[in-house]
């Protein structure tokens, strides 16, 4: 065995870095192309973006789930490296996943495409980059892309980070081109890991993922001390111990090893089966030689967007609920509990990190399981005080309190936007029409602009994305991170059908907003109820308060009035599947609504579909 | 081309029919259709089983067609066997039946007669097209043993003819009907289509004073429906001409109820009024669920809970024929809950009305004015006859 085994590679020789990029600047192009450099990956046995594994992952260009991959690499000295390549998630709902997965780095690679420049999110990684004091090393990607625009990019980097022009690398993770210079500059400007191989062991989960036949593999940074392939390990938040039946690193496949030392990296394995046992963020420890103090910024993940998920046909109810159970195993982050609506039957209230977490969830859902759903708009939790001072938690909008409210407190987000120049004026305008305050605004270069906003979460979750890309002609990027909560004027609308509430179509809404909330719902449920046998008035009400109103008039004619030569065959069968189609149909009170119509009402606001096209 | 007919099990080249459906022969009057799938010209909302000279191909001429139908007719003979009772019915429909010469027609009659007789009261139709007739050729109809004749009139103002492009004029149809009535025909019927995209509330009125004061003692009016796969769909689609509206038809329906009525035409089915005796007994046939043959291409037939319908090409029909083999393409033997649904599904549109509906099916629709219970029979109201479909799929 070289010095560079696992277990017992020398903390000097070891880089730990990430990737910082945004979704399609080439993140995973440039990894494959490491892999491929350091003989990790033989080229032929070349995956294309071998580390993203989920179908859904290569499909949208997005990595959700992190991993690490150890790269031996032999620099100009000689000497033999050990670089850890810790992929980052790159999604806005995700921004907790990237800071732990930071914090167990002491570099970044700050990845940016040179025929477009930085993108919201990415900057927002940066930030939280420097906040790790992690070294940077700017990179522009796709050099060899004929719009590329290296000089003017390579200045903007420079004017963001604080570094010159010339410190700014280019490479082309397609061409290969500059990758070899890069692997040299992560081991001559990335400060190796420091930590005291004596102490109680400490590590790091900053990553934590089902699999089917090992059950929860559990990615995590050695800081202090040593984790042995015999121990019996703890998890410091909740106290609760685990058999070890396996130590190992990603190169990129899994290499069990006897142990890891100070500054690795590599997985646990304890035959544990859901992702809850072993959080990411947590400090793992030994039992024998517990550590006293964890190695904090450990958090609960907190959902912030909720939706309703139904089955389209009710007796999938159960698989449902067995799909959730399965994902639950793979996704510390999402939380689900039973509800029953009137409209759509049985099905589960659910909580994600974001729109593209629900967007995700919902596509595994469908894809993995088979199974038609069907999903209210997603709506954000509200505080509400009582005048008697009670409070409620509102995570449905069905659910809202009747009586007197004192205040209703709604979650907000710092938000940053980049864009050219030009579109500096539609932006402000989206962001005052949704009622932002603008925190400030930079120029990172001469045509493009940072522009800060506090706004409510609830207007970011109702369609702001396609909004702010439309009106920006697809330039403008966004990051945002939840920032507290405001007291608000909302209330809550609901629809009413026939006199009976709609529980899925109601929705807490800003005051000011609530009455073209009401008349364009109503206007489009006009359109989407086929004609009873009486007149079915649609209303939308605040409380007692009628706010719109629409009728959809009596059915007049519902005959048939042609034989066709005798073809009661015919006529039978159209009977029949008349019928067939009425049992699909949902009773809110005595109205009848195909299913065809809750999804089409419930899609005006479901933003989430922006997610998936990108 | 013409909408496509339903699935159905394979029927046998013998035609042969189940003991079931044999044995319930009899039970009920039988009538004979007669399908004549020619017409000059397709008209632009048409998706019936026609086809013009163009359109027919080799291998099916009309020269041969009546020859060819009288072979179904001995066919059918040898299916149904030796005793049956007198035909109560024959109606010609089509196509313009009138197309064909009208000794054709009447050569078709009488090997229906030779073969199976007609009841002393047999009610003889033709249908016709006011523009393929003369009183020459209705008085050989009627010399030939024809009782009743029903024009295609559809409309009378000329722009909704010329939406449904229909080649006649209201002089030609007022000339047509009263030929037939001076050639000695007692019943002449007229159809009229309402709710043609352009037409108004009072071109209806016209249509329908016209046919009062013409003498019929028929009158058929059905709403326009656009089909899939005609002229008038395509256009409906492209958004050339607008889509017929539910509450218009509905308007329109009551026009003709009210005007028909006053003038002595009563409904005794959905779309069909009469004076009193004046009701198409082949109509009500159909709709009381008997037995009829029905010969030609594409034609459909019911026997003692046996349906079957005719392979729809003339050309493939003959080809059938000539083999000797039943022209059927599928057939299906109705279950007992099939027949009870046809029987709710078809009996209900009638004026008589339908028996043997449990009262917690039609207490509700009686107090919501869609049906009235005269003695032991539910009858649709007006209101009802407009939302005839929903009564029966809340009726079963």
């Amino acid at each position: 065995m070289s010095a560079s085994a696992p277990g017992s590679t020398d903390p000097s020789l070891i880089r730990n870095f990430c990737i910082i990029a945004h979704i399609d600047h080439g993140k995973s192009t440039l990894a494959d192309r490491m892999l491929q450099l350091t003989g990790v990956v033989e080229g032929r046995d070349m995956r294309a973006q071998y580390l993203d594994r989920m179908d859904i992952e290569r499909e949208r260009g997005i990595t959700i789930k992190s991993q690490a991959v150890r790269l031996p690499y032999t620099a100009a000295d000689g000497r033999t490296y050990i670089l850890n390549l810790i992929d980052t998630p790159g999604h806005v709902d995700f921004t907790y996943e990237v800071s732990r997965s930071l914090a167990a780095c002491e570099g970044a690679v700050l990845l940016v495409d040179a025929a477009q420049g930085i993108e919201a999110q990415t900057l927002a990684n940066l930030y939280l980059a420097l906040e790790n004091d992690l070294q940077i090393i700017p990179v522009l990607n796709k050099i060899d892309l004929p719009f590329a625009q290296p000089e003017k990019y390579a200045a903007e980097l420079a004017k963001i980070i604080g570094c010159s022009p010339d410190d700014v690398m280019r490479v082309s993770g397609k061409t290969g081109v500059g990758v070899a210079e890069l692997l040299q500059a992560t081991v001559d400007l990335i400060p190796p890991p420091v930590g005291d191989p004596d102490a109680p062991a400490r590590a790091l989960i900053f990553d934590s993922v089902y699999d089917t036949y090992r059950g929860v593999v559990t990615y995590v940074r050695v800081v202090d001390g040593h984790l042995n392939s015999r121990d019996r390990i703890q998890m410091m938040s909740t106290r609760t111990v685990h058999e070890l039946l396996e130590v190992g690193v990603i190169s990129p496949d899994p290499v069990p090893s006897k142990g890891l030392g100070v500054g690795e990296v590599g997985y646990l394995i304890t035959g544990v089966k859901d992702v809850r046992q072993s959080r990411v963020g947590d400090t793992v420890t030994t039992l024998a030689r517990p550590a006293t103090q964890d190695l904090g910024g450990y958090r609960d993940p907190k959902p912030m967007v909720f939706a309703g998920l139904y089955p389209l046909d009710g007796s999938d109810y159960p698989e449902l609920r067995d799909a959730l159970d399965k994902l639950k195993l793979n996704d510390a982050s999402l939380v689900y509990e039973p509800e029953t609506s009137v409209a759509l039957g049985f099905g589960f209230r659910c909580g994600f990190l974001g729109l593209l977490h629900m967007e995700i969830v919902r596509e595994r859902l469908e894809r993995e399981f088979n199974l038609d759903l069907i999903s209210t708009a997603p709506n954000v939790v509200y505080r509400v005080r009582m005048d008697d001072n009670s409070e409620h938690i509102v995570t449905n909008p069905s659910e809202y309190p009747d009586g007197k409210v004192a205040e209703v407190f709604e979650p907000i987000v710092r938000s940053t936007v980049l864009a050219p120049t030009e579109f500096v004026g539609a932006i402000m305008e989206l962001c005052q029409q949704r009622r932002g305050t603008m925190d400030g605004m930079d120029y990172i270069s001469e045509d493009r602009v940072e522009l800060r906003y506090t706004l409510p979460l609830a207007e970011i979750v109702f369609d702001f994305f396609d909004q702010l890309k439309s009106r920006t002609r697809g330039y403008a990027s966004l990051d945002y991170e939840p920032n507290g909560e405001q007291a608000a004027d909302l209330v809550k609308v609901d629809i009413l059908l026939h006199g009976d509430p709609v529980d899925a179509f109601s929705a807490i809404v800003h005051r000011d907003k609530s009455y073209n909330y009401g008349v364009a719902m109503a206007a489009k449920l006009k359109e989407l109820i086929p004609r009873q046998q009486f007149e079915v008035p649609i209303q939308a009400a605040i409380g007692a308060r009628i706010i719109a109103r629409e009728n959809v008039r009596a059915i007049r004619k519902d005959v048939l009035a042609k034989c066709y030569g005798g073809d009661i065959t015919r006529k039978r069968k159209l009977l029949e599947k008349q019928k067939e189609g009425k049992k699909r149909m949902k009773m809110v009170g005595r109205v009848e609504v195909p299913q065809e119509a809750f999804i089409a009402a419930l899609s005006t606001s479901d933003t989430g579909a922006e997610a998936k096209k990108k | 081309m013409p909408g496509q007919p339903p699935e159905g099990a394979i029927a046998p080249p013998d035609g042969q029919l189940s003991d079931r459906s044999l044995s319930r022969l009899g039970a009920q009057s039988l009538s004979a259709y007669v399908h004549i799938p020619f017409c000059a010209s397709r008209c632009g909302y048409c998706d019936f089983n026609t086809y013009t000279a163009d359109e027919l191909g080799p291998g099916a001429n009309r020269a041969d067609y009546a020859g060819t139908v009288i072979r179904e007719i001995e066919f059918a003979r040898g299916v149904l066997g030796a005793t049956t009772t007198p035909l109560h019915s024959v109606f010609f429909g089509g196509g313009t039946p009138t197309l064909l010469p009208s000794s054709d027609l009447a050569r078709i009659l009488h090997a229906l007669r030779d073969t199976f007789a007609l009841a002393p009261d047999a009610e003889i139709t033709t249908e016709a097209n006011p523009d393929s007739v003369d009183k020459a050729s209705l008085a050989a109809l009627r010399d030939a043993g024809f009782t009743r004749i029903s024009f295609g009139w559809q409309a009378t103002a000329p722009h909704v003819l010329a939406v449904l492009e229909r080649t006649h004029n209201v002089d030609k149809a007022l000339a047509a009907v009263r030929a037939a009535q001076e050639v000695g025909f007692e019943h002449v019927s007229v159809d009229l289509i309402y709710g043609t995209p352009g037409e108004t509330d009072d071109n209806f009125r016209a249509a329908l004073t016209a046919a009062i004061d013409s003498g019929v003692d028929h009158v058929s009016a059905y709403a326009l429906i656009v089909e899939d796969g005609t002229r008038l769909g395509a256009a409906v689609k492209r958004g050339t001409v607008p889509q017929p509206s539910d509450d218009v038809a509905a308007d329109r329906y009551v026009i003709a109820d009210e005007m028909l009525s006053s003038a002595g035409l009563e409904w005794y089915e959905v779309s069909n009024w009469a004076r009193p005796g004046g009701e198409c007994r082949h109509n009500l046939a159909y709709w009381r669920n008997a037995d009829w043959w029905g010969f030609g291409p594409g034609a459909h037939s019911h026997i003692g809970g046996t349906r079957w319908w005719n392979v729809r090409h003339p050309s493939a029909y003959a080809t059938r024929i000539d083999a000797g083999e039943s022209p059927a393409q599928a057939r299906e033997e109705l279950t007992d809950a099939d027949q009870e649904l046809e029987r709710v599904l078809l009996g209900i549109r009638l004026k008589e009305g339908l028996d043997g509906i449990p009262d917690d099916l039609s207490a509700p629709l009686v107090s919501e004015g869609l049906l009235e219970q005269h003695d032991d029979n539910l009858v649709l109201t007006q209101h009802g006859r407009l939302l005839a479909d929903l009564v029966v799929r809340r009726l079963t």
